[in-house]
Order: C-alpha cells, then structure tokens, then sequence
C-alpha cells in the first residue's frame, strides 16, 4: 500500500497540483469526451405529480413519454437518444425551486422542461437562470412574455393568457355581451385572466361588472356565487385545482333556470367528463380551448397521429379508461416544446450543457412553425425576443354533450406588443 | 342580490357546513373527553371516510342512492376499525402520554395521507348524491299589494343540503342517547370521570379506549360521506376540518359534548354568512379571532368544566 502512494520521480507536487485542478475543473467536459454519441440527452422534466395540479401532470407526462419515444423512433437528437428524468414537485413554487436545482447539479440534465402553474413557474425560473439551465415552460401564463423571467426561460409551444383572452374577447362582446363578471383561481395565472380579459373586453366596448377570485385550493363555492351582480350578461369563468367538478356544478346549480350567457375557459374542466351529472345546464354554452378535446368532423392527420401516440380517444379521454379524461387544451405544449428542443439541439449542432447558451439562441431564431406532426394543435408564430408564441384559440359550443368547434381565431388575433427584448440579456 | 334573499342562502350554506362540522368535531371531543387524546390524525380519517365512500360507492355502481346507502353503512365502520387498530398497535404502547401521542398521530396523519396517494392517487373524485334537485327559495316582500312571495334569482338550495343538515341532527341525537342512556355509554362516561376507578370496577378500559378511538374517527367517517357528494375525495381533503374541529373543540371546551355543538354551529354559520357577506379569508381570521379570545378569557372553553 505504501508504495501506491509515493509519489513517482517524474510527478512533482507542482505538476500533481495542476493536474488536479484542471481535472476538477472539466469534469463535465471529460466524461462526455469518453462518452461521446451514447451519451443520452437527459431532459429534466418538472411534473406535477401531487398536489392541485396532480391531473395534468398525469397527461403531462403520458404525452411526454408519446413525443419522446416518437423522437427516439427517429434516431433521437443528433444521434443521441433522449432520457427523461422526471421529478415531482407537488404542485409547490418552493419545491419547484429545488428541483431545477436537481436537474442542474444532481442529474446533470441538459435542460428542464414541462412545468404548467405558474406560481410553480414563479418560483422555479429564477433559479434556472442563476443556475444557466434551459428552462423549458409549458404553462400559459404571461410571466415569460411579460419580461418578468430571465433568457433562459422560454415558452416555444403553448399561448400566453394575454394572446388567448385577446382574441376571445371580440367573440363574447359580440356573440355573447358586454357586461361580464369573471370568476377565476386568486394567483398569478386567475391574474393574468383578470387583467387582460378586463383590458381586452374595453376595447370591444363592454365592461367587466364584477370580478371574483377564489382560492385556488377552495372546495365549497356557492358562498361566492351572490356576488354576482344582478345585471351580468355574461359569466366569464375560468378555474383550476382538485375541485373544478364542483365549481361548475355548484355555478349550475345557483343560476337554475335563469342563466345568463356563459363563456368558460376549458380549465373549469379538464380531465373532468362534460357529461357528469350535473353539468347538463352547459349545454349551449361556450368554451375557450387550446386544442379541442372532442375530435372534430374536419381533424387533421396530424391531430389523429398525437391522439394515437398518446393514447387518447375521439371523445378526449384515455383510450384504456373511458373515464380518465385528457388536459387535452394544455398538454400538446409538452408534445410540441420537445420538438422544438430537437430542432433547436440541431441547428446549434449541441454537443454537450458547455452548449446550452447556443441551444437557446438557436431557439430565438426560430419564428413560423407550420401545422405538422410536430405541431399537431396547429400553426405557431415564435417571438424569439420575447421566447413566447402564439398560436391559433379555439372556441367551442356544448352541443348534445360535445365541445363542438364554434370558432377559430387567426394568429393575427393573439398578436400583441412586445414588452421585452431578452436577447439584449447576456447569459 | 338583495340583503334577505342573500342573508338566507349564507345562512343555508352556513347550516350544511355546521352540520358536517359538528360531527366531525364531536369525534374530536369525544376521543380528547374519555382518553386524553389529542388526536392529530382527526383530518386523515376524515379524509380516508370521504375516500372509501367514493370506492365503496363506485364498486357498488347501481343506482347512486344504493352506493352512497352502502358508502353510508360500511366506510365509518371500516375508519372505526382502522382506528382501533392505531390505537391498539401505536397509541397503547406509548402509555397514552399527551406529548408522545401528539407526535404519534402526526406521524399516522402522514402514514395515512401518503398511503391514500399511493393507492387512490392524486386526483378529487365525485360520488354522486343519492338524489339531489335545486329547491328554488321563495322571499317575501311588501309590494303594492301587500305581501307577496318571489323567487329572487340565486335563491336556491339543493335537497341533498338540506338531507345532510337532517342527517347530522338524526346522528348527534342519536349519539347523544347512547351516551346518556345506555350501558356502553355509561362505560365510556365512567372511563371519562377516572379510569382507574372505572379498571378497578372491572371496566375493561383498554378496550373502551379502541373503541372510543375508533367511534371518534367513525364520527368523522360520518361527516366525511355526508360532504363527498358535494365536495368530492381528495387525499389533502383532511386538513381543513382538522383545523376547524379543533377551532370548535377549544371554543366549546375540551372534552363538553353540548359545548362542541354550541361552538359547530358558531362557527358553522360564522363561516357560511361571513364568506357570502365578505370572504372566506375573513371568516378563517373570524374563527382564530374566536379561539384567541376564548382562550384569554375562558381558557377551559364555553361549557369547560374546571378540572381542579
């Protein structure tokens, strides 16, 4: 033993010294130098597992898994294939914090993707910014797109609150009326929707009569439901949380016969059945829709390929259980960033995490993404200064206990002004 | 909408949340009353009742009246039993001592809690109310003329609400009579008065301590079927009526049966017409504002006896 340890004649201190430091400072680049193309991509992804959120990361992560084994089917990303590395972060900004941490300096993932409640997003990008990690969110909020976040938070696959609400508001003060009172989830997302719905319906001139926020781990609602004010032509909700079945049924049952027009966000009911007892009154009434849960007499060929892939019905549940219904309006943003990440890796020609800042300018770049495979919710616009896009809404109308496609607006429709310039933020 | 209709449906709402409270609250009592206990797991059982019903109900699948009849008779059973098996494997062998119980049923809170995640998963599920039709309130007013009744717009309750509030009033008389009227009862009120009279007496106490544990939790099981039609399962269901049963445990005196009803119905109403009126955040400031003063001025509660 003590012979190991002696030091050789050629190796002196100083050399010995200076070899150690150059090896602790590479380590990174070494191991993937040895590795080379069999090391696989690793993707962090950030999935609500448990808590309010526990329903969409179910769907989050079965359409994760579908785009990611389409993917490797093709021969992976520059010849690597990819490797989800999921961890549950409860629905909690302060866990959502440290896993991205995780990601970073525990998995040695080459970006962290797929997180949807924005205060979780609030709480996570930050780090993911002081940390230098690709942030990949799936999330609607307009937190991205606001400037509030750093360069290395993007938002390529999904449409922010702002550009949704914008474009439905034409629709509810033509079709529907003008005094609205909107009942939404008290955080960062239900505040988005209550500022930007406000600002949006103004311009068509109607007014919102009321506005009432509910908290979003709230399970009893008719307590709010008289605040309402008599006048209100339309009731605008959009909710979220474990108990959206009630909300909406309890909203049924205080109006009874003598509703007003209704306009809800698909959020009052994802991964909720529309034909639970209960929810008949929403017959004839509208709803905002990322992607339309039903399938619709003229889908594409690219919506019945994702609908395959991930195991969905035509009705918008799970193929094995007719009862487990999809976040159908949300989840194609985690189908659609991965492929935006691939394309991304491939132009920056990204060879290991010494490359992620060129994975991110590369993103920039981008800007029209056409309907395709890989973008089977429809045609995108990416505003590489912003790292937000924009993309078609939909509308649809409860029909014999269908969401039925009303409505199609333009991307034209969702476009607004920029309010930052991240490519101006060195990384 | 106008200050009477609106004073009337918070009320309603009020009454339904005081109904399920109450029971739930009362097997809070009951447990601290007779054995000393205090039972942080309250909630999880609670939370287990609420998701039994919704398995029992969904296995049993016919018409919703038979599941939720079924849900009704078998899940206070099963928590009851659940619960006498944590008393007798954890809670008999720490001696029943204040501090180490606490810790015990916190540790059980989370055993419960995370094992109900593993099986049942995340998700909240719906059980369907044995029947459940909207009843359109009518409100009268002096008009032109005279007095009339209308159906102001919003005023409306369903007649599942008002089963619930009928149920628990059925329950707690029901419970009530057992205590005061029969032998089990006057067993568990000796235990309650001096256990160790009560062993000397030959009263076998540890297993009046089981089944205190588990009539306690069952009592929550109850509230809990009663409210899943309404509010669905959910694995974190169970804190907020931890919180609240405590709130009225404290308020009505620790271990005083009419007390804890006095105190449900307090903050059961408080609760519903505060949140209509204003919202709900007050009304949770309302009931710790309550708690905060009756432990100043009335530490061992409304209807607390001194245990000098």
């Amino acid at each position: 033993m003590s012979k190991l340890i002696k030091p050789t004649p050629t190796l002196t201190r100083r050399t010995l010294l200076g070899t150690a430091a150059a090896a602790a400072a590479t380590p990174l680049l070494g191991r993937y130098a040895q590795a080379q193309s069999s090391e696989p991509i690793r993707i962090g992804f950030q999935v609500h597992r448990t808590g309010i959120g526990a329903s969409y990361g179910r769907w989050y992560d079965r359409t994760t898994t579908a785009a990611v084994k389409r993917i490797n089917d093709m021969g992976g990303i520059n010849g690597r294939p990819v490797e989800i590395v999921a961890e549950d972060d409860g629905t909690d900004p302060k866990r959502g914090a440290e896993v991205v941490e995780k990601f970073a300096t525990q998995h040695n993932c080459d970006i962290g993707f797929g997180t949807l409640f924005s205060h979780v997003v609030y709480g996570s990008a930050p780090r993911a910014g002081e940390l230098k990690l690709p942030y990949f969110v799936v999330s609607e909020g307009h937190h991205v797109a606001s400037g509030a976040l750093n360069r290395w938070t993007m938002q390529p696959a999904i449409t922010d609150v702002k550009s949704q609400v914008q474009a439905m508001a034409p629709f509810v003060a033509d079709n529907l009326g003008k005094k609205v009172t909107m009942i939404y989830p008290d955080f960062a997302f239900g505040h988005d929707h209550r500022d930007y719905f406000s600002e949006a319906i103004e311009k068509q001139g109607g007014e919102v009569v009321a506005k009432i926020a509910i908290p979003p781990s709230e399970t009893s609602f008719t307590k709010y439901f008289p605040k309402i004010p008599r006048d209100t032509e339309v009731i605008y909700h959009v909710m979220i949380g474990p108990a959206v079945l009630t909300f909406v049924k309890e909203m049924g049952e205080f109006f009874g016969p003598s509703k007003p027009e209704i306009f809800g966000f698909l959020d009052s009911l994802e991964a909720v059945d529309i034909n639970s007892p209960g929810l008949e009154f929403l017959e004839g009434t509208y709803f905002w829709e990322g992607h339309p849960r039903y399938a619709q007499a003229d889908q594409s060929s690219h919506d019945k390929m994702y609908r395959e892939a991930v195991g969905v019905d035509e009705n918008g549940a799970s193929v094995s259980d007719p009862k487990d219904v999809a976040t159908y309006s949300h989840m194609f943003g985690c189908w659609e960033t991965l492929n935006i990440v691939k394309r991304g890796m491939e132009a920056a020609d990204y060879k290991s995490t010494a490359d992620r800042s060129k994975l991110i300018e590369a993103i920039e770049e981008m800007s029209d993404m056409p309907l395709s495979d890989d973008h089977p919710q429809g045609a995108k616009r990416f505003n590489g200064k912003t790292h937000q896009t924009f993309g078609h809404q939909y509308i649809s109308k409860v029909d014999s206990g269908k969401l039925v496609l009303a409505h199609t607006s333009s991307i034209e429709d969702t476009l607004y002004e920029d309010e930052v310039d991240y490519t101006t933020q060195s990384f | 909408m106008e200050f009477g209709p609106h004073l009337l449906l918070a009320s309603l709402e009020g009454a339904t949340t005081a109904a399920v409270l109450a029971l739930t609250a009362m097997g809070l009592s009951i447990v601290f009353g007779v054995m000393r206990v205090v039972n942080v797991a309250h909630g999880e059982f609670y939370m287990v009742g609420a998701v039994l019903a919704w398995f029992i109900a969904t296995s049993v699948g016919a018409h919703p009246a038979l599941g939720f009849v079924a849900a009704l008779l078998i899940a206070p059973l099963l928590v009851g039993f659940l619960a006498a098996g944590v008393d007798r494997l954890i809670l008999r062998h720490i001696n029943y001592d204040p501090e180490r119980t606490i810790v015990a049923t916190i540790g059980t809170l989370y055993i419960l809690q995370q094992t109900t995640l593993m099986t049942f998963g995340p998700d909240a599920r719906p059980v369907e109310p044995p029947f459940n039709s909207r009843i359109a309130l009518p409100w009268f007013e002096w008009g032109e003329n005279g007095f009339e009744f209308y159906f102001p717009w919003g005023l409306s309750t369903t007649s599942y609400k008002l089963f619930v509030i009928a149920a628990a009033v059925v329950i707690l008389i029901t419970l009530w009579l057992a205590i005061t009227r029969t032998k089990a009862g006057l067993v568990m009120r000796a235990t309650q008065q001096d256990s160790d009279m009560a062993q000397a007496f030959g009263i076998p106490v540890k297993t009046v301590y089981s089944a205190v544990f588990g009539l306690g939790a069952g009592l929550a099981a109850i509230g809990a079927v009663l409210v899943v039609p309404i509010q669905q399962a959910y694995y974190l269901m169970g804190h907020d009526p931890l919180l609240l049963s405590f709130i009225v445990v404290i308020i009505g005196g620790l271990g005083s049966l009419p007390g804890t009803i006095i105190a449900a119905i307090l903050i059961g109403m408080a609760d519903g017409i505060i949140s209509v009126f204003f919202t709900p955040t007050l009304a949770k400031i309302f009931a710790t504002l309550v708690v905060a003063m009756v432990l100043v001025f009335r530490p061992k509660g409304l209807l607390g006896k001194s245990t000098s």
